[in-house]
């Protein structure tokens, strides 16, 4: 054994000093990174609107917040859709699942007299097992993921209306904020932190305040809280756990992961139940700011999700993709969606701008994928 | 402690009322190449799948170092030393040399309160595993898309000697390669067998089978024409054997014909 480690210890030393290897410059390795296109996608529209919206309030403190929110909000449901879509598989069904969410929150809350904080557990159990259930059919039938999710896409949209007016005889219950009122969990999702850091922001004079002295901008809300969160999690499990090597070998060649001993089916159906858990992150974080549940919530969020992920680099076809680019992904969203309505632009715009930007990030990808694999 | 580490006894093997094989014999040495040799349609893959854990015999012995073994799945196989590389390679194209390397079996290290995988020691191992097989990896976080046919079967031999495969099973390693490459791995296989480990290499292409065979088994229609060390039978005897060599004969009889029509 030695002596084999040893040929291999030469063998390496031969090939670090080959003369074949040469530098490649750091253009070309950028250009192999699936984050390239949104981040350089998020610069240019950062200036874009810099120029055109500058002096409207889009980059004052409340303006920024807002359009962070919005883009915290996509981000959230982009990253679980981001890592399913690296694994190979689609989850249409993620707006239906927040209407559905929402309501398993709000009905247990006010109708049935449940404690908030079991409404939320309930929720997440709930809508988990639906994403389980979804994952188990794809894996077990060989579906395409696009179908069965499409067909929960209508089931979970049709019961999220037909149990609320059933429980309720009402779509939109409201009255959630009082029921929720200190209760821990729901200001977890509710709630804004750092609120002393913008009175004293206020108080040195460096964001505008209301005329009764409190700031424009009270704190940060959970859902930037919970984006940042999950994007990190979610980043660091793909790239440097071997559950994240397993994602990508799953949607890269399904049948070579197997052979291999990674098992593919309770990796997708993980990542389904994923999607249906960040689905209600954002779920809970709408019904608390709002105080209320509605059963058209989430309506086009799928398509909006997978938007950005595809903006940000992934492969429709699996196996390659990154967590980051789906978060800049989503702040390109956010970030062109207020400025138009920054800019006063009709905002029929924001949809004919979404279509181009698609069709840019596709080509552009597949033009990656190309120098990627070399074919 | 017999000098066999894996034997076939009588093994068949009947998809309900199709015979896939019927008693074959076989015995896996260490440091030896075995090659198997058949047409298309001989049993090949059958019986591979057989050795690999995918199918169970029907009928019939399969000892491993003298005791009866049955394999109930393929990571089984595995765990005892039987590793497969089929003709798709199990590689995926998007990934990185390191991350197809430790696919299904990453290379850990404790990070905090974290198990994460060790990408660094991960890349030095890739790196020097392919090295010994005659390949400089330029970057091992590169994809493997831009390697040649060559070069990836290169790889998943390489992985499969560094999980600790004592019998490597080759499942037409030359079929879709180029000469130059061809050689390279049948080098590749010359290395596995200096480093003491049994070799089953399937191909119906004896010319590249016999320069680094020791021994022969030739299946046809399900079953075994008998095993031959090189000494006691030459390439010419061993195409005679198999199914193609009436076949070859005939057809050269029949050019033979065609060349006399156009000099008339």
């Amino acid at each position: 054994m030695s002596t084999s480690t040893k040929t291999a210890d030469d063998a390496l030393a031969q090939s670090a000093k080959d003369e074949r290897v040469r530098k490649e410059p750091i253009i070309k390795k950028l250009l192999t990174r699936p984050e390239l296109g949104s981040v350089s996608g998020a610069l240019m529209v950062f200036i874009f609107f810099a120029i055109v919206a500058g002096d409207s309030g889009m980059f004052s403190a409340d303006g920024i917040l807002n359009w962070s929110t919005v883009s915290a909000q996509l981000g959230i449901l982009a990253i679980g859709a981001c890592l399913l879509m690296i694994s190979g598989e689609f989850d249409l069904s993620i707006g239906s699942m927040i209407g559905f969410a929402g309501m398993m929150i709000a009905i247990p809350a006010l109708y049935w007299g449940w404690p908030v904080w079991s409404c939320i557990l309930f929720a997440f159990a709930g809508s988990m097992f639906i994403g389980f259930l979804i994952g188990l059919i794809v894996v077990r039938t060989g579906l395409p993921s696009f179908i069965v999710s499409l067909a929960f896409l209508f089931i979970l949209r049709g019961l999220t209306i037909a149990l609320s007016i059933l429980f309720t005889n009402k779509t939109i219950v409201s009255g959630v904020k009082e029921v929720a009122e200190g209760d821990i969990l729901a200001a977890a999702f509710g709630g804004e932190i750092g609120g002393w850091f913008f009175n004293w922001l206020a108080q040195v004079g460096w964001i505008e305040t209301y005329s009764d002295n409190t700031p424009i901008v009270t704190g940060i809300p959970m859902v930037i809280v919970w984006f940042l969160l999950l994007a990190t999690i979610a980043s660091f499990v793909l790239l440097k756990t071997p559950y994240g090597n397993w994602i990508f070998a799953s949607g890269g060649d399904a049948k070579a992961a197997k052979n291999v001993g990674v098992p593919t089916d309770k990796v997708k159906i993980s990542l389904f139940m994923f999607t249906a858990f960040c689905a209600t992150v954002f779920a809970a974080c709408q019904v608390f700011e709002f105080g209320s549940a509605a059963a058209d919530r989430g309506l086009l969020k799928e398509f909006e999700a997978i938007i950005a992920v595809v903006i940000g680099g992934a492969l429709l076809t699996g196996g390659y993709g990154s967590v980051i680019g789906a978060c800049f992904g989503a702040l390109i969203f956010g970030v062109v969606q207020m400025g138009i309505f920054f800019t006063g632009a009709d905002s029929d715009w924001f949809r004919v701008f979404l279509g181009i930007m698609l069709l840019a990030a596709v080509l552009f990808n597949n033009f990656i994928r190309k120098r990627v694999t070399g074919s | 402690m017999s000098e066999y580490i894996l034997e076939l006894k009588k093994v068949s093997r009947y998809f309900g009322s199709v015979i896939a094989l019927k008693d074959i014999d076989m015995k896996i040495k260490l440091g030896e190449v075995h090659c198997l040799l058949g047409d298309n349609g001989a049993g090949k893959s059958t019986l591979i799948k057989i050795l690999a854990g995918v199918h169970e015999p029907s009928d019939g012995e399969f000892l491993l170092n003298d005791k009866p073994t049955g394999f109930d799945s393929p990571r089984d196989a595995l765990d005892s030393g039987i590793a497969t590389v089929y003709q798709d390679l199990a590689l995926v194209n998007l990934m990185s040399v390191t991350r197809n390397f430790f696919m299904g079996r990453e290379i850990t290290k404790k990070w905090g309160p974290f198990t994460i995988f060790d990408t660094k020691k991960g890349n030095e191992i890739a790196r020097a595993g392919l090295a010994e097989m005659g390949i400089d990896v330029r970057d091992p976080e590169h994809s493997i898309g831009t390697m040649s046919g060559g070069e990836r079967q290169c790889l998943a031999i390489a992985r499969a000697i560094h999980f600790g495969a004592k019998v490597l099973i080759l499942d037409e390693p030359t079929a879709a390669l180029g000469v130059k490459q061809s050689a390279n791995v049948l080098k590749v296989v010359a290395r596995a067998k200096a480093r003491g480990l049994a070799v089953i290499l399937i191909t119906h292409n004896v010319h590249h089978a016999y320069p680094v065979a020791d021994r022969f088994t030739l299946l046809n229609r399900g079953k075994s024409l008998g095993s031959w060390l090189k000494s006691e039978v030459s390439r010419e005897e061993i195409l005679e054997m198999m199914a193609g060599g009436q076949e070859l004969a005939n057809l050269e009889a029949e050019l033979a014909e065609f060349t006399r029509a156009d000099a008339g």
